[in-house]
């Protein structure tokens, strides 16, 4: 496929067959090698394809080949004309990352960090088939996925001014459980409250280096050494199972002979199926943010017993990465409400945008880059050039090279906990067939994408932070 | 017995399972899923849960076959071992599946080693004249 440069980070594929719009893509040469190996540039033309679509399809630095639209894709469509699509979204509807920070430092906490890790694995259920603490019933899980992060604050589990620092703070209004099926209900019940496998983790990391020092105080990060909690999960089998309700039901009412790929499945935004899965998928968010919002208190629990006090563990964001939502772009110098799809990327907006948090809207928000397991994560701020260039998205994490098969036959957990105990790092797991598959060489290079999200002008470096405690979901 | 195979995906898990009729090839597909989140050939089969799933084509199907295993994973803590006898019929156009999962609820002794999202379309391959193949890839 042809590949046009644009400069030394961004290429195009120009438009050519049945694309609407070119597709553009922030990757340097190094990480364009990796994204020609598999199908996401196909992906991003198929995506250029899709009725209404606005401006560009985007690609962001980490992206990996999807099903539908590639991971780190992100498309906006026209309201009237444009659709929505749960391919556009995934099926990990609202994974996304919180970040908590401290007062601590890492000496305080590297004398109890052994029990502080035991505690967390006791309070937090990771893994699979280890079902949430509490028991809910139906009406109390409706009432979860209606009102998100804000359940969970009115029942306890942390702080109201935590909403305030969380995207759509922590709930988002247009949701309506009467559209959730009632196996995507019945797989919420036992999974609220709880990490979940795969590349879900929870660590405790340390500031290892802060390249924008105003930014980072604004962000409530002051020093290096200074502890935080970063802890990366989603909406479990009830966001699973959503998305998987609306590709058939997508399916049997529109077909998908005119599509090139069957994942592209989608509904006019304006149709009652389009509304119903943005209903559906919203109330799936809220689940994702209720999920994280509980997480977050429990460790705050942990850290008061163990280390005397939570004071001073303020959130400073929480961000999704697999989302759809309206918001307002400028569009051949219009300013235009658009449909937007992040999937695999994450909001990137910049100083004075009315969605941000307001202790935010001088410096632009909080983006947060998880790493792969026992690497640095990255916190970046969203700039206005980011809206222009990319609808004000950016990279969400390393994004995977490796098969996770493959990665089983090259690692062993054992060894790779060995080895992560020789960098400072401990880490806890429920399965070592699960820690081998997330060997940190089957991702790529998180330094990477970051250096060309800054380079590219769609997210500036911030912090940069490394675990001193991992737990893996 | 394993008559199923890993290939290569660098985000997700991608298999290819086989058999002497379509109907064995849809069972050694459930195996073959379940072996990304545990060893099937470990867990018992003393729980029997009656299936039937339908499809408007037989790739529909084959997601709603699949899909139900990590339904009764998250819901009922059902961990599947063994696939009885399938029957495929075509009813009023429409494909029927019905068969017997057998197996046992989770404890802790179960080791857990990884999440299986969903059942995508993406590269999905059905030869439905022998040999007989199915191609999945599995969101993880």
């Amino acid at each position: 496929m042809e590949l046009k440069k644009i400069n030394e980070y961004s290429w195009e594929i120009p438009k050519h067959d049945n694309m609407n719009v070119p597709a553009v893509l922030y990757a340097s040469d190094k990480l364009l090698e990796g994204v020609k190996r598999d199908r996401t540039l196909q992906q991003a033309k198929n995506v250029a394809c899709l009725r209404g679509i606005q401006r560009n399809a985007y690609v962001m630095p980490d992206a990996h080949q999807g099903y539908g639209f590639p991971i780190g894709g992100v498309a906006a469509f026209d309201l009237d004309e444009g659709i929505i699509s749960p391919g556009g979204v995934g099926y990990d509807i609202n994974c996304g990352v919180r970040l908590l920070r401290s007062d601590f430092m890492e000496k305080d906490v590297l004398e109890k960090r052994t029990l502080l890790l035991t505690e967390i694995f006791k309070e937090v259920p990771a893994g699979l088939g280890k079902g949430g603490t509490t028991r809910l019933s139906q009406r109390v899980l409706e009432e979860v996925c209606a009102k998100g992060a804000e359940w969970a604050v009115e029942n306890g589990y942390g702080r109201k001014e935590d909403l305030l620092k969380t995207e759509e703070n922590g709930r988002m209004k247009e949701a309506d459980t009467s559209f959730l099926s009632k196996r995507a209900i019945e797989r919420g019940i036992p999974q609220l409250g709880t990490l979940g496998a795969g590349n879900h983790f929870l660590e405790i990391q340390k500031v290892l280096e802060i390249f924008d020092k105003d930014v980072a105080k604004v962000f409530g990060i002051q020093s290096q050494g200074q502890i935080l909690i970063m802890i990366h999960c989603g909406s479990r089998g009830l966001g699973h199972q959503v998305a998987s309700d609306y590709i058939k039901s997508m399916e049997n009412k529109f077909g998908f002979k005119d599509l090139p790929d069957r994942e592209l499945i989608n509904a006019p935004i304006r149709s009652n199926l389009g509304t119903q899965y943005y209903k559906s998928m919203s109330a799936a968010v809220n689940f994702a943010f209720a999920n994280r919002q509980m997480i977050a208190h429990w460790v705050r629990d942990v850290f008061s017993k163990v280390m005397g006090s939570a004071e001073g563990m303020d959130l400073i964001y929480d961000v999704c990465h697999n989302v759809a939502k309206f918001e307002e772009h400028t569009i051949e110098g219009k300013q235009k409400r658009v449909c937007i799809h992040r999937k695999g990327a994450t909001r990137s907006f910049g100083p004075g945008r009315k969605e941000i948090p307001e202790v935010y809207r001088d410096v632009g928000q909080p983006v947060l880059i998880p790493g792969s397991m026992g690497t640095a994560s990255y916190i970046l701020v969203g700039t206005s050039e980011a809206e222009k260039l990319s609808f004000g998205s950016t990279a969400h994490g390393a994004g995977r090279v490796m098969s996770r098969h493959e990665a089983l036959r090259r690692f062993r957990g054992e060894q790779i906990k060995k080895e992560l105990e020789q960098k400072g790092i401990e880490l806890r797991s429920t399965s070592w067939k699960g820690v081998a598959e997330e060997a940190s060489q089957a991702y790529k290079d998180v330094d990477e994408v970051v250096r060309i999200s800054d380079q590219a002008g769609i997210g500036r470096l911030v912090a940069k932070v490394v675990p001193l405690g991992v737990m893996k979901g | 017995m394993k008559k199923y195979r890993f290939l290569h995906h660098t985000a997700d898990a991608k298999f290819q399972a086989f058999g002497e009729t379509l109907e064995e090839a849809f069972q050694q597909a459930a195996l073959a899923l379940v072996s990304l989140m545990w060893d099937w050939e470990k867990v018992g089969d003393k729980l029997e849960v009656p299936v039937q799933v339908e499809g408007h084509d037989m790739k529909q199907l084959l997601v709603n076959y699949l899909e139900e295993i990590l339904y009764l994973f998250d819901t009922r803590r059902f961990l599947l071992s063994r696939v009885g006898d399938i029957s495929i019929q075509k009813k009023e156009g429409r494909y029927v599946l019905r068969t017997l999962f057998k197996g046992d609820k989770y404890s802790n002794e179960t080791e857990i080693f990884g999440d299986v999202k969903a059942i995508t379309y993406n590269e999905m391959e059905i030869s439905g004249t022998a040999p007989f193949m199915i191609q999945v890839v599995a969101d993880i």
